[in-house]
């Protein structure tokens, strides 16, 4: 080590040095891909060409690659990286490593994923915390199923840069076409997720080629290095630094007078006088002071933001402990015990649908279960399929019941107060992570939005009933697909008609012709599609006219739902009750058929389960008795309501 | 009053947020365990960890006591400076463990080997003096940066009720939320410091002002040289060989451990802002000194399966 002389210069020296470096913006990236792909060879070149490799480290490496190398006289870089002993015997990377490296622009902590199938929990720890995402793919596979996992992981986790490095171009001949045909395949995927900045550069990671030195065998690439890209693109922090919350980590009361919460900003900022709320309890007061260990003899702070780590006194004794959010009380988080997230499934057990788990969400910790999984992500299409549980390395969305409420915000814009992660109450294993997705189910709850409030209507229903002769109801006619649910509305409706009463027809085809043309068939869009239809039914309901909805509504937690939102009072569950066989029979649309060929997926009764209601204000037997038939026992049931006379 | 926290201009100045993510780590540790306890190295890196443990409990103290796992071999600096700062300056609760047995058969690193004393004065001291108090959690001030093992520890690392680390049976660490269940037996080792680099710890001591064990800073002092590795001689235990001479050396340490396991590195960098320099300056590893990590390589590992911090 080189001796630094003269003395009399070290603290100038230093000084300057630290006004250069000591605000070098922190870049937080990973690195994924296949097995073999190259990404321990990338970073391994990284490392090394940014100088960040000490000497007697790189020659323990030269040293053990002699020994047990791939690359015979070159140094393999991947053992660099490769750290654990195990994984160097196997020759494969099962674990997530972090390093740090800095060059004259930028830190760097950069976390190096596995590419091996099982690791997938492993890659998601990762991008957990990383701003952006370096994909190796070796240019003569191409994208294959490993790449499209690893993407959709990273676009959940909320990373919105991507630098996809098409690797080993030396073995492609350095040919422009192999790299465009990597580019096209990566492109029409991801056209399927949220939006990203993509960059491709095509490297090869052994030779350097493109890695922090231009390659003059890739002449026809213009673009950035790998390096130039790190370095330049923004550092898109997962801080959200508007709204304040504070979950709290500890109430310290070291002496009789002195009481403060600590913790750290998750997002935004708070400053002394501010006006603030404890949820979930809701009690106001004001931050009185922000304390931090002195500095020069001072210990209170005039602002602390996202990520400082403080203690905040308050300016009343209100009841306040650990897994408490502080906010402000116009910007408040979402408050629920029923939350709507995407999981990333990590364990060997499935998840199971009504076993308890622990949920630990910011410095909360909660039982919790699955009332439900919405649906699972097919990561190779990106398609939603029914489900009934998720295995490992699966993906999907679930309903959680959590035993006390959650304070949140949608991880699309607080990470901090948006990720969750679950526990297994017997293994002590972390189980899976959770996205929450405020908005998935969060529809069906009431808004939040505290600018929101009905304008009072001058009719009153009274007058309304008067006008039509009628009380609204809305009727939910449910059953399999050919139980005669339209015709028996239609008839229905006609009878009305002739009585001279008003309502409505709203079937799927029509909702989805009209309001709901936007919406597919996964389990999140046929649940947008029945919240729609039940806002539309209570409008006209509003409006005083009856509306007879024909949906297959298969779920019982989603009729639930439509009886919250109409109110039960207005609402009439009919269930049609042909049996499977006469409905296959019938088949008037044709799905069971089609269901048979295999040309149709996600069929009620053959592939997706119909809970049977059994909270039917009127079961009837449609196959036998007809439409006209039921349509006369719905007329008599609504009589009896007192609906219409 | 003073400026906010954080920034004017861009970013938060790293080291402050390297601060904040070790001071919520160990108030989480605090929230979640019910016997903490703090290893206490007498190092530069538990200075600043144990300073940051003052940080997150002002105005209150430490909830925890601080443990000092001796195994008599370190040097007279070290212990000096050990009971002068922390007894002393800070009026910590300290406690001292040594493996009594060890020290009853005579084991040390010159009779028995780095290996054999590390193994015995080290790793098994620690797990009974965890196993005595009933620790549950045990901060330590290990960085990423100092071994490619490291690289993939966790911040809150498992270890089984043999207080042994399963590199295949690491918990997935996901944001900061920390899973710390344990089952019955289970302990954690806590590490603050996982993302903070040897400069980054040297930044911090000048910032704060923190005394350091005077053997940091280059001075004169009497080495030998042995199988490349030069050698303080800091009482007579050690006995040296016909060839060897012992030369007067200006020497400083990079880490300290068991002074006959602990190599010098030559430098004339005497201040602490010389000392930083000389670091930016340098392309060798803090550990390049430390004589147990050559047994073998992946031998880290190794011990840390076994138990060793
Ligand atoms: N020809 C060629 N081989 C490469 C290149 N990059 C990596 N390799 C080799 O591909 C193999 C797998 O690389 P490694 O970095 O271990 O892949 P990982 O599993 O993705 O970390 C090793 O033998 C590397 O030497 C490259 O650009 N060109």
């Amino acid at each position: 080590m080189e001796p630094v002389t003269p003395k009399v210069d070290a603290a100038r020296l230093l000084d300057e040095w630290l006004a250069a470096h000591e605000r070098k913006e922190l870049l937080r990236f990973l690195t994924c891909g296949n097995v073999d792909d190259g990404k321990s060879t990338l970073i391994g070149r990284l490392l090394l060409e940014t100088e960040s490799v000490p000497l007697d480290v790189l020659a323990a490496v030269e040293k053990d690659s002699r020994a047990r190398g791939s690359q015979g006289e070159k140094t393999d870089l991947a053992f660099l990286t490769d750290g654990l002993k195990a994984e160097r015997e196997q020759g494969i990377t099962i674990d997530v490593a972090y390093r740090t490296f800095t060059t004259e622009k930028r830190r760097f902590i950069l976390a190096d994923t596995p590419g091996h199938e099982q690791y997938t929990r492993n890659m998601a720890t990762g991008a957990s915390t990383a701003d952006l995402a370096i994909l190796v793919v070796d240019a003569r596979n191409g994208v294959t199923t490993q790449t499209r996992r690893h993407t959709t992981i990273t676009s959940l986790l909320g990373i919105r840069q991507v630098i996809v490095a098409v690797n080993k171009m030396d073995l492609v001949d350095f040919d422009r076409e192999a790299f465009e045909r990597v580019r096209i395949a990566f492109e029409a995927f991801a056209l399927k997720l949220p939006r990203r900045e993509t960059s491709f550069i095509p490297i090869a990671a052994l030779d350097g080629d493109n890695v922090t030195m231009r390659s003059q065998r890739l002449g026809w690439y213009s673009g950035p290095t790998v390096l130039e890209l790190l370095e330049t693109l923004p550092v898109d922090a997962a801080l959200n630094r508007v709204d304040f919350r504070f979950p709290v980590q500890l109430a310290l009361r070291p002496s009789g007078d002195f009481r403060g919460f600590a913790g750290t900003v998750a997002s935004g900022a708070v400053r002394p006088g501010d006006a603030v709320v404890v949820l979930p309890a809701g009690r106001a007061t004001q931050v009185a002071r922000i304390v931090t260990f002195p500095t020069e003899g001072q210990s209170e702070v005039a602002e602390a933001r996202a990520g400082d780590a403080v203690t905040l006194v308050l300016a009343d004794q209100v009841d306040c402990a650990r897994g408490d959010v502080i906010a402000h009380p116009d910007n408040r988080p979402t408050l629920s015990n029923r939350i709507a997230a995407q999981l990333v499934w990590m364990a060997e057990a499935p998840l199971t649908v009504g076993r308890e788990y622990l949920l630990k969400h910011t410095t909360h910790e909660t039982p919790a279960t699955v009332s439900r999984v919405v649906h699972r992500l097919d990561v190779e299409t990106l398609e939603s399929r029914e489900a009934s549980e998720l295995g490992l390395n699966e993906i999907g969305v679930v309903e959680l019941r959590t035993a006390r409420p959650l304070v949140f915000d949608s991880y699309g814009s607080n990470r901090a107060t948006g990720a969750l992660i679950m526990i297994d109450r017997l293994s002590a294993e972390t189980v899976a992570a959770g996205m929450i997705d405020a908005s998935a189910m969060g529809h069906w709850l009431d808004p939040t939005n505290a600018h929101l409030r009905a304008s009072m209507s001058g009719v009153t229903t009274a007058e309304r009933t008067a006008r039509l002769g009628q009380v609204p109801v809305t009727v939910l006619f449910t059953g399999l697909s050919g139980s005669g649910k339209t015709a028996t509305a239609r008839a229905l409706e006609r009878a009305l008609f002739d009585l001279g009463k008003t309502c409505v027809v709203l079937d799927g085809s029509a909702m989805r012709q009209g309001l709901s043309r936007d919406l597919g068939f996964s389990a999140a869009d046929r649940s947008e599609n029945m919240r729609r239809s039940m806002e539309f039914a209570r409008t006209l309901n509003q409006a005083g006219l009856i509306v007879l909805a024909a949906f297959a509504a298969p779920q019982e937690d989603m009729r639930s739902r439509c009886r919250t939102l109409i109110g039960a009072e207005q609402f009439l569950l009919v269930h049609l009750a042909a049996p499977l066989e006469r409905c296959r029979e019938r088949d008037p649309s044709g799905v069971y058929r089609d269901a048979a060929a295999g040309v149709l997926r996600d069929v009620m009764g053959i592939d997706v389960p119909y809970e049977t209601p059994r909270d039917a204000d009127l079961v009837l037997a449609s196959d036998a008795l007809g439409p006209d038939e039921c349509a006369q026992r719905v007329l008599a049931a609504l009589r009896s309501r007192g609906a219409i006379r | 009053m003073p400026p906010a926290l954080g920034t004017e201009q861009i970013g938060i100045r790293h080291l402050d947020q390297l601060e904040a993510e070790a001071i919520y780590i160990i108030r989480e540790t605090v929230a979640s365990f019910e016997r903490p306890v703090m290893l206490y190295s007498v190092g530069k890196d538990s200075t600043a960890m144990l300073h940051l443990a003052r940080k997150a409990f002002w105005p209150g103290t430490l909830p925890f006591p601080v443990l000092h796992i001796d195994t008599g071999w370190k040097f007279k600096e070290m212990y000096e400076y050990r009971d002068r700062y922390v007894k002393g300056e800070l009026g910590l609760e300290l406690l001292v463990h040594r493996n009594a047995e060890g020290v009853a058969a005579g084991v040390g690193p010159i009779t028995h080997g780095s290996r054999v004393h590390t193994d015995v004065m080290k790793t098994q001291a620690l797990r009974q003096a965890l196993i005595l108090h009933r620790f549950d959690a045990a901060f330590g001030g290990a960085r990423r940066d100092e071994e490619k093992s490291r690289a993939k520890e966790r911040v809150f690392s498992l270890r089984d009720e043999h207080h042994r680390w399963d590199p295949r049976a690491q918990r997935p660490e996901l944001w900061n939320i920390y899973n710390t269940r344990l089952r019955p037996g289970e302990s954690v080792r806590v590490f603050p410091l996982s993302n903070w680099t040897e400069l980054d710890v040297w930044l911090y001591v000048k910032r704060e002002k923190l005394p350091v064990v005077p053997l940091y800073f280059a001075a004169k002092r009497r080495v030998i040289e042995r199988d490349g590795t030069l050698l303080m001689l800091d009482d007579d235990r050690m006995k040296l060989k016909p060839d060897e001479q012992p030369t007067q050396k200006s020497v400083r340490f990079r880490t300290l451990g068991c002074w006959p396991l602990t190599g010098a590195v030559e430098s004339v960098a005497s201040t602490l802002d010389e000392i930083i320099l000389e670091l930016i300056a340098s392309r060798y590893s803090e550990r390049q000194g430390r004589v147990i990590d050559h047994d073998a390589s992946g031998s880290m590992e190794d011990k840390k399966r076994e138990g060793y911090f």
